[in-house]
């Protein structure tokens, strides 16, 4: 039986998805700054990802104002797919899925990567982190509401 | 805090975040530009139209498969006529589609016989008979050039002679190091366009030809 949410974890509930949206926007100025202003090419895995990702900066904006805990059945599904994909380029980058599995046209392989921060972060890496972030701040979310 | 000046208080300091990267990375985007090394635009050899002493150089880094450079062709004739004995055009290959690397050798192959831009002029007209869905057919655009007037059989063996291929190999290597992902890209005197379009190409050849006379 669902009980009624306490005042205080609703106000932990905004501020978790409120947390989730800042992270989803930077992500999607981020990808946008790659793409518009570096002029990265953007591969064919990399446009899933976006798929996934830009909506949730205005769903979860809309789930904000008034607070709407129900976004995460809307938000959960698109965080979970885009993150799946993140994971599946990223070991695509590293080497662990082998070569014969590239889905990507010969023009921009989504196995080469453009960009490297600190070493190691390229943007798949960042996408997937980006992912799990709003993962896991949907999912306490989630938990929080319906505890 | 309240709210909603919390979340525009977010939502203003990401976007301007953005415009501040973005508009720094222009400015050393510009620095880029003049400090490569001038050697890169210009090759010793290339096709160029205009006069040689001219001292405004664009040079075209091309794709003969890109319709937009089929489209800027007629406009790069009336920059040089508007500038007379000031501009010249230098064009470099940067066979980005599927197939163009065997055209680009059968241009540059030509160009051994000084018939470089009259094969441009007949393959960039009849694009839609050798091009079929952004992939190009290099046996029909050889086909095409059998109407001009030039030693055939020279032109199938330079096609993979050592010259040819080392010219266009240098042509790519150069648009590589130039970061060249999209055809047609201009510089102008070694200068880029700030943004993509032909009101800009005037704007710089307009500047340079002021600069240099």
């Amino acid at each position: 039986m669902k009980k009624e949410s306490s005042p205080g974890s609703s106000q932990t509930g905004w501020y978790l998805l409120f947390m989730a949206w800042i992270v989803v926007t930077t992500a999607t100025l981020g990808s946008l700054f790659f793409s518009e202003v570096m002029d990265i090419s953007v591969c064919e895995l990399c446009w899933y990802q976006r798929i996934t990702m830009y909506p949730l900066v205005l769903i979860l904006a809309v789930g904000l104002f008034p607070y709407d805990p129900g976004v995460v059945r809307t938000a959960g599904p698109l965080a979970t797919i885009g993150w799946f994909i993140a994971l599946f380029q990223t070991l695509l980058i590293a080497g662990i899925i082998p070569e014969a599995v590239r889905p990507c046209v010969q023009g921009i392989p989504c196995s080469e990567s453009h960009l490297s921060l600190l070493g190691f972060l390229n943007i798949p890496t960042l996408s997937l982190i980006t992912f799990s972030l709003v993962g896991v701040c949907i999912f306490f979310t989630s938990r929080m509401e319906s505890s | 805090m309240n709210r909603k000046p919390l979340f525009l208080t977010g939502a203003g300091l990401i976007i301007l975040g953005f415009v501040v990267a973005a508009v720094l990375y222009q400015n050393n985007q510009s620095t880029f530009w003049g400090g490569q090394d001038q050697g890169v635009f210009e090759r010793q050899g290339a096709p160029v139209k205009g006069p040689a002493n001219a001292r405004v150089t664009i040079v075209e880094f091309f794709d003969p498969a890109c319709g937009t450079c089929a489209d800027f062709y007629p406009f790069l004739k009336q920059i040089i006529d508007q500038y007379p004995g000031k501009v010249r055009v230098m064009m470099r290959y940067a066979p980005l589609h599927t197939g163009s690397d065997e055209v680009v050798k059968m241009l540059e192959a030509a160009h051994r016989q000084g018939k470089f831009w009259q094969a441009l002029e007949l393959l960039f007209k009849n694009q839609r008979r050798w091009i079929t869905g952004h992939v190009s057919q290099p046996m029909r655009a050889r086909g095409l050039l059998n109407g001009l007037a030039l030693d055939h059989k020279r032109l199938d063996s330079d096609m993979n002679g050592h010259e040819v291929t080392s010219a266009i190999q240098m042509d790519i290597e150069d648009g590589q190091s130039l970061g060249i992902k999209a055809t047609p890209e201009f510089f102008v005197n070694g200068r880029p366009m700030p943004s993509f379009g032909l009101r800009q190409l005037k704007q710089l050849v307009k500047d340079a030809v002021e600069e240099s006379y």
